[in-house]
C-alpha cells in the first residue's frame, strides 16, 4: 500500500467517521438517559437525508443560491428532529417506559419498519443525489493527495464542535444538569422538581436531529438508497457497543477507529469492507464485555 | 385422555387430509410449515424475555447448505439434505451463541442482528460462490432414493413440513417443561435467582439459543427446497423481522402462536398483500404496535382469555 493510498484511506475514514460520529453519538445520548435504544433512529438518519436533498435540490432549482443548500442540511435536520422524534416520543415511548424492556425494543422496532416504508412511499426506490455543497467547498491538497475540503475539513470540524457542544451543554448549562440529574435517578431528579417528562422528551429531540443531521451531511457524499437506514442503525449500533452504551467522548474513539478501519478494508481487501466495523466490535466485546470505556452494571436481586 | 390431547390429534388428522382434499393449497400450507418452524424459534427465545432481530441467519445456513450440498450431489437426498441443514446451523448456532448468550435485551437482539447483516453481505459480495443476490438454485431432490415428479414431490414435501412442524412444535412444548426449560423462563423473570440455585443463566440461555437456531436452520432448508432457491434475502432483517412479527401475532406464550401466526400471517400476506404491495411493512408496523399495546398476547392469547372469560358468565348464570 503506498503512501498516497495510505492518505486517501485516512482522509475517507475521518469523513466516514464524522458522519457515523454524529449519528452514533445520538443513540447512545438517547439511550444513556431513557434507558431506550432507539432501532427507529436509523429511519431519522435517512429522513434527514432525504429531506435535505429535497430541500436543496428545490432551492436551486428556484433559482437560489446554491449556497443555500448549506442551512438546508441544518433546517432539514432539526425538522426532522422535531417533528419525527418529538412526536415518536410523545405519542409512542411516553406510554411504554414502565412496560419491560422487550417490549420497548419491539415498540421502536416496529416505528422503523413503518419509517423505512414511508420513506419508500414518498420518495421511491431510484437513487437521490446532491453533490452542490461538496463542488461548492472545492478541493484541498493534504500530503500531495487532492480530496474535498467538504469531508476533509467541514465533517470533521462540525463533528468535534458537536461533541464539544454536547459536552458544554451537559456540564454547563441548566438544561444539562437536570438531564444529568434525571439520568442518575428519576424519582429523586422529580422529587426536586425537575420536570423528567419535559427532559425525556428534550433528550430524544436532540437525540433524533443528531442522527438527522448525520443524515443531512452525509447526502452530499453519498447517493441515498432505500436500506441506507437500516444500514445505518446497526453500524451506529456497532459504534455505539464498541464505545460502551451511554459513553459520548467514547463513541468518537470507536467511530474514528471503525470509520478508519471500514477504509482501510475498502483499499486493501473491498470484499471485507462490510465486515470490518462488526469484526472490530466483536474483538472489542471479547475483551471487554461493556465496551471499550463502558462500566459494569450492578445487578439487582 | 385430556381435551388438549384431543384436539391436538384432530388439528394432526385435519391437516394430514388436507392433500386428499385440497390439494390446491399443499404448497402454500408447507410455507407456512415451514415458517412456523423458525417462528418457534423465536418463541423459545420470547420465553426468556429476549428478541432476536437476526434469525434469519440461522434460516439462510439451512436454505444454503441444502443448495451447495445440492449442487455437489447433483440433487441429493430430502433426508440428507435437511440433516445437514440441521448441522449446520447448529453449528453455527453454539458458535454465535457462545458469543451472544453474554448479552440480554437490545445487546441481544442488535448483536444477532448485527451478526445476520454480515452473513447477508458476505452471501452478497462473494458472488462467484454465492451466485450474489440472485442465489443458488436449488433442484428437486429425491426421498429416501425415490425419485418424484413434480407434484408427487409437492405432497411428498408437504407431509414432510407437517411432521417436522407438528414434531417441533412438541418437543419444544416438552423442553419449555422440562427443568431445562423452566430455568430458561427464569432468565426473564430473575436470572440472578437462576444463579442462587446453582444453574449457570448462560448455559442455559445458549441451550436454548442453539435449539432456536436449529429451527430456524430446518424451516430455512424446508423453504428452500419449496421454493427451489437461497438467496441473501433469507437473512436480511426484514425476513427476522417477519418471524418476531409472526411470533407476536401468533402469541408468545405458547407453541400453538407458532402455527396459528404463521397460518394467519401467510394467509392474509397471499390473499390481501397483493392490493397493499407499497405499504406492506407499514401495515405489519402498525399491527405490531396495536398487538403489543393493545393485546400483547397475541392470536391465541385472545382467543384463551375469551374462552375464560365465557366459562367464568357461565359459571356466574349457573350460580344464579
Amino acid at each position: 500500500m503506498s503512501f498516497d493510498t495510505l492518505m486517501l484511506a485516512i482522509c475517507d475514514g475521518v469523513a466516514y467517521a464524522s458522519l457515523v460520529f454524529l449519528v452514533a453519538v445520538g443513540l447512545t445520548f438517547v439511550f444513556g438517559v431513557l434507558g431506550v435504544l432507539n432501532i427507529a433512529h436509523g429511519s431519522f438518519y435517512a429522513f434527514g437525508a432525504y429531506l435535505a436533498v429535497t430541500g436543496g435540490v428545490a432551492l436551486t432549482k428556484a433559482g437560489y443560491s446554491p449556497w443555500l443548500t448549506f442551512p438546508m442540511l441544518f433546517v432539514a435536520a432539526v425538522a426532522v428532529g422535531a417533528i419525527l422524534g418529538g412526536a415518536m416520543e410523545k405519542f409512542l415511548l411516553q406510554r411504554i417506559y414502565a412496560k419491560e424492556q422487550v417490549l420497548q425494543i419491539l415498540v421502536t422496532f416496529a416505528v422503523f419498519m413503518i419509517l423505512e416504508n414511508v420513506q419508500r412511499l414518498i420518495w421511491g426506490v431510484q437513487p437521490y443525489f446532491m453533490s452542490e455543497p461538496l463542488q461548492l467547498l472545492g478541493n484541498v491538497s493534504v500530503f500531495g493527495i487532492t480530496y474535498t475540503a467538504y469531508q476533509t475539513i467541514f465533517l470533521p470540524v462540525l463533528a468535534v464542535v458537536v461533541l464539544v457542544c454536547l459536552r458544554y451543554f451537559l456540564r454547563y448549562t441548566a438544561v444539562g444538569a437536570q438531564i444529568l440529574a434525571v439520568t442518575e435517578d428519576r424519582e429523586a431528579a422529580c422529587a426536586i422538581g425537575i420536570n423528567a417528562q419535559k427532559i425525556y422528551f428534550v433528550t430524544f429531540i436532540v437525540g433524533a436531529t443528531l442522527a438527522a443531521l448525520g443524515g443531512a451531511l452525509a447526502a452530499p457524499t453519498t447517493s441515498l438508497i432505500p436500506g441506507m437506514g437500516a444500514e445505518m442503525i446497526v453500524l451506529s449500533f456497532a459504534v455505539a457497543a464498541t464505545a460502551g452504551l451511554g459513553q459520548i467522548e467514547g463513541a468518537a474513539v470507536a467511530a474514528l477507529m471503525i470509520g478508519l478501519g471500514r477504509s482501510l478494508a475498502v483499499y486493501t481487501a473491498p470484499e471485507f469492507e462490510v465486515l470490518v466495523p462488526y469484526i472490530l466490535m466483536v474483538i472489542v466485546l471479547i475483551f471487554r464485555p461493556s465496551g471499550l470505556f463502558g462500566v459494569q452494571q450492578l445487578r439487582k436481586i | 385422555m385430556t381435551l388438549r390431547n384431543i384436539s391436538l390429534i384432530l388439528v394432526a388428522l385435519v391437516l394430514a387430509a388436507v392433500p386428499v382434499f385440497a390439494g390446491s393449497i399443499q404448497t402454500f400450507m408447507a410455507i407456512v410449515f415451514a415458517k412456523s418452524l423458525a417462528v418457534l424459534g423465536i418463541i423459545l427465545l420470547l420465553q426468556a424475555g429476549q428478541v432476536s432481530f437476526g434469525h434469519g441467519m440461522f434460516f439462510a445456513t439451512g436454505a444454503y447448505t441444502v443448495a451447495f450440498l445440492g449442487r455437489y450431489l447433483g440433487g441429493g437426498d430430502l433426508v440428507l439434505l435437511v440433516a445437514a441443514g440441521l448441522v449446520t446451523s447448529l453449528v453455527l448456532g453454539v458458535a454465535v451463541g457462545l458469543f451472544v448468550v453474554r448479552y440480554r435485551y437490545i445487546f441481544f437482539g442488535m448483536l444477532n442482528l448485527a451478526f445476520s447483516m454480515v452473513l447477508y453481505s458476505i452471501l452478497e459480495k462473494f458472488f462467484h460462490l454465492t451466485g450474489g443476490s440472485d442465489g443458488v438454485r436449488i433442484r428437486r431432490p429425491t426421498f429416501l432414493g425415490q425419485t418424484f415428479d413434480r407434484g408427487q414431490f409437492d405432497t411428498v414435501i408437504y407431509y414432510a413440513t407437517l411432521v417436522m412442524a407438528l414434531g417441533a412444535a412438541i418437543l419444544v412444548w416438552r423442553y419449555l417443561k422440562s427443568p431445562l426449560g423452566q430455568a430458561l423462563k427464569a432468565i426473564k423473570t430473575n436470572e440472578t435467582r437462576l444463579e442462587y440455585i446453582g444453574l449457570s443463566a448462560r448455559s442455559v440461555l445458549l441451550v436454548g439459543y442453539v435449539i432456536s437456531a436449529v429451527l430456524c436452520g430446518l424451516g430455512g432448508a424446508s423453504l428452500g427446497i419449496i421454493q427451489g432457491i437461497a438467496t441473501p434475502e433469507y437473512t436480511y432483517w426484514t425476513r427476522s423481522s417477519e418471524f418476531v412479527f409472526i411470533a407476536i401475532l401468533g402469541g408468545i406464550g405458547n407453541v400453538a402462536g407458532a402455527l396459528t401466526g404463521s397460518l394467519v400471517y401467510e394467509a392474509v400476506r397471499t390473499y390481501a398483500a397483493a392490493f397493499v404491495a407499497d405499504s406492506w411493512q407499514l401495515i405489519l408496523g402498525f399491527v405490531l404496535l396495536v398487538i403489543i399495546l393493545r393485546a400483547p398476547e397475541g392470536i391465541v392469547g385472545l382467543a384463551t382469555s375469551m374462552a375464560e372469560r365465557r366459562r367464568a358468565s357461565r359459571a356466574v348464570e349457573t350460580g344464579k
